[in-house]
């Protein structure tokens, strides 16, 4: 059958620079480039690219490019090619279309419309390479009030278990099975160094990651994959999964053929069976339900650790999260719609969820309104891309950020959201050993370690900026953004004023 | 009532024998300190008058046994590591939430969800179980969670059920095994072929299973003989099994 589909990317090949090494052959794990069985030359299949940009980055004379297939559409705005190649894969298949990463789409991006204050003269500005900043943030339930003994210099309210974070980023939840060992590890490694946390995501601690546990979240989703005892005590914080902002309604699936004999044991389950963990946890219900998961995880703790629920901003987000902290989550987790995902139904990553800028602001003024917000804290993620959007998030509410992306993009990722074949040539997403082996962890820590520095340092010039030298003194603080292009509802639930007013 | 606490006699000059511990309309949380505290004293601790008290047994490593009296509330066992719980009466819903080891005894029946993700152990119902029993159930290497049920189940019973055995001697609710992708229900009774769902396969048990589920069945009567009085007829014979015609249900749904 003519199934109709366009290459979506053309690969340029100088062939005055190319010296026909044949390294872009070898780079390239979905096989587009292969040499002339006559003549030696090197060519390409072009439909097979998915513009993941290996072969450019390591051709070592510069002769590659890759370009949108040259293909116009017919000028409509409505029946873009896009959209008509989407038919035609499936009118050719019958099947949903998968993707991955976050929403690529034209919504609008509320960051890149929040401008930050800066003093000058009235309220002087701080130096932060001469004075002290403090980023440090800690997450947890927090008493109703504290009991201090002064005589002792002692602290006599119990306090509940805390995460200590040296920069107000986490690593979000990326499973061993969607991404690959070493890239785990890079970020493992770089949480350790950073004094952050690094989540496993529902795939289970892989036994030679434990050593990492005191800097690790675990992960507990529908499908309980890799949960018991010594799982749920190897950890510092236990994050229930319920939702992820790029599939908001879907749970998670891991193919079988992703299921190779580490996955299967991390995941405490058969090889080559499908992974499933529906979006439902069937023994939940209610938010009653909720709290009973809530505080089994703590009774199988013995109250050590935090408890953290994790859910998509959907439209009810305010009202949800009120529930949530109420069912004793110790952290509530929001996570936007364009956050990143290792697969999802392309038209759900597409069309469901709301923007997370919004979700915060509507879901820290609901506690506060409530009286609960210090009850517990709350951690942004979906697309978090510099450390102006951490001091963006943090002045809308957050106690911290998830980012997951950004750190994917210091190990080598260049979103080419092909993350579901498995192919990953960044030895990111995938399982293959010989793609695995193109990361290197230690490299891959360092990168995101110098990533993080370099936010962090950023987070104390724009504080500094505003006069504040304690990030909790930016949580939440609105006065410290101002907006531009957004209308009127939009300033109220953001919270924010118009820039000038 | 009794008063809450703890007695414990002394079995001997190392350990005492049994511990005894009294709830009442004792919290959860103050409930199971005095049960843990209990545990650490005895390797088997009777509970008495159990009012709903949740988690009871959560966590419980192997060479612990709790012997419960009264009801115990939901999420018993839950991730249970090995350890033994017997409950004279009926259970909540969800025992053995993410059970990876250990038995469960309930003489009477249980509620929702029992079994949520085991991977491991057995859990032994003398009457009938709520909805969504052994969902998610998987094994993994030489683990295999079994779920044996003496009288009828709710709906959706063995739901994504990925592996594991599951006997049934009463008859299914609606939504039988719905996503179930590995692992086996072995039934007392046929089911109509309109009634098999879509996807699994049912068929009489050979003789390979029959020795399994002959086994259980043993292990049934030693439990529940007494209380129903006689004991079921453990030859297995005349039993259907129920499994996926293919572990990857799913695997057209998608493109890339």
């Amino acid at each position: 059958m003519l199934d109709c589909l366009l290459p979506r990317y053309k690969v340029l090949r100088d062939s005055e620079a190319c010296v026909e090494c044949g390294v872009c052959e070898r780079s390239c794990a979905n096989g587009v480039h292969h040499a002339d069985e006559k003549n030696g030359r090197l060519s390409a299949d072009h439909a097979k690219c998915v513009n993941c940009q290996r072969c450019v980055v390591m051709c070592p004379t510069l002769a590659l490019a890759v370009t949108a297939w040259p293909q116009v559409g017919n000028g409509s705005n409505n029946w873009t090619l896009g959209v008509m190649q989407d038919i035609a894969k499936q009118a050719q298949t019958g099947a949903v279309l998968l993707s991955s990463m976050g929403n690529p789409q034209h919504y609008p991006i509320y960051w890149d419309h929040l401008l930050l204050n800066a003093s000058q003269v009235t309220n002087p500005s701080i130096d932060p390479l001469r004075e002290p900043m403090e980023t440090r943030v800690f997450l947890g339930s927090r008493p109703d009030k504290l009991v201090v003994n002064e005589r002792e210099h002692a602290v006599v309210t119990r306090m509940p278990p805390q995460l200590k974070l040296d920069i107000p980023v986490m690593f979000s939840a990326m499973s061993f099975g969607s991404i690959s060992l070493n890239a785990q590890k890079s970020l493992a490694m770089a949480a350790v160094e950073l004094g952050t946390y690094f989540n496993t995501g529902e795939g289970g601690l892989r036994k030679d990651l434990e050593r990492y546990g005191d800097h690790a979240i675990v992960q507990v989703a529908s499908g309980r994959f890799g949960v018991d005892m010594h799982y749920l005590n190897a950890g510092s914080m236990i994050e229930i999964k319920i939702g992820q902002g790029a599939k908001p309604g879907i749970g998670g699936h891991l193919p079988g053929e992703k299921i190779n004999e580490e996955v299967s044991q991390t995941r405490m389950i058969p090889q080559g069976t499908d992974a499933i963990s529906p979006a439902p946890h069937h023994d939940i219900y209610s938010i009653e339900d909720l709290r009973q998961l809530v505080f089994s995880l703590k009774e199988a703790t013995r109250y050590t650790v935090p408890v953290a629920v994790k859910i998509a901003a959907v439209h009810n987000v305010a009202a949800i999260a009120s529930g949530i902290a109420r069912a004793g989550a110790d952290v509530i987790v929001l996570d936007g719609f364009r956050g990143g995902t290792g697969a999802a139904p392309a038209r759900i990553r597409d069309n469901v969820g709301i923007p997370i800028e919004l979700a915060l602001a509507a879901v820290d003024r609901r506690l506060r309104d409530e009286g609960i917000r210090s009850k517990v804290s709350l951690v942004a993620g979906g697309s978090i891309r510099s450390s102006a959007d951490v001091v963006r998030a943090v002045a809308l509410g957050a106690d911290a950020v998830y980012s997951a992306t950004a750190a994917l993009v210091a190990l080598g990722c260049h979103q080419c959201q092909d993350c579901a074949s498995g192919r990953c040539n960044w030895g990111i997403a995938t399982q293959r050993p010989d793609l695995v082996r193109r990361l290197n962890p230690e490299i891959g820590a360092e990168r995101v370690v110098n990533l993080m520095r370099a936010w962090n340092r950023e987070i104390e010039e724009m504080m500094g900026g505003m006069g504040i030298n304690a990030i909790d003194s930016l949580r939440g603080n609105r006065l410290m953004l101002r907006a531009v292009g957004l209308n009127d509802k939009e300033l109220e639930i953001l919270g924010v004023r118009y820039a000038g007013s | 009532m009794n008063k809450i606490g703890t007695v414990c006699a002394t079995g001997g000059p190392a350990e005492p024998a049994a511990c005894s511990v009294t709830l009442g309309t004792e919290h959860f949380t103050e409930a199971n300190a005095l049960v843990r505290e209990a545990l650490e004293r005895a390797d088997t601790v009777e509970i008495r008058e159990a009012f709903a008290q949740r988690y009871l047994g959560c966590g419980m490593p192997s060479g612990k046994t709790l012997l419960i009296h009264g009801v115990p509330g939901n999420d018993m066992a839950c991730y249970m590591d090995g350890g033994a719980i017997e409950v004279f009466g009926n259970a909540q819903d969800q025992i053995g939430n993410t059970m990876n080891g250990g038995s469960i005894v309930v003489h009477g029946r249980c509620g929702d969800a029992a079994g949520y993700g085991m991977r491991g152990g057995t859990i032994f119902v003398r009457d009938g179980c709520g909805w969504r029993v052994g969902i998610h159930m998987k094994q993994f290497e030489g683990r295999c969670p079994i779920i044996v049920i003496g009288g009828d189940a709710g709906s959706f019973l063995g739901e994504y059920m990925a592996g594991g055995i599951i006997v049934l001697l009463g008859k299914p609710g609606s939504y039988l095994a719905t996503g179930m992708h590995g692992g086996v229900i072995y039934m007392k009774h046929e089911l109509a072929c309109a009634d098999v769902p879509r996807g699994l396969v049912q068929e009489p048990i050979d003789e390979a299973d029959e020795a399994v589920v002959g086994r259980l069945l043993i292990e049934y009567n030693e439990h529940f003989s007494h209380d129903l009085g006689g004991s079921v007829d453990a030859s297995a014979t005349g039993f259907f099994c129920l499994r996926p015609a293919s572990s990857r249900p799913y695997a057209s749904m998608y493109a890339n």
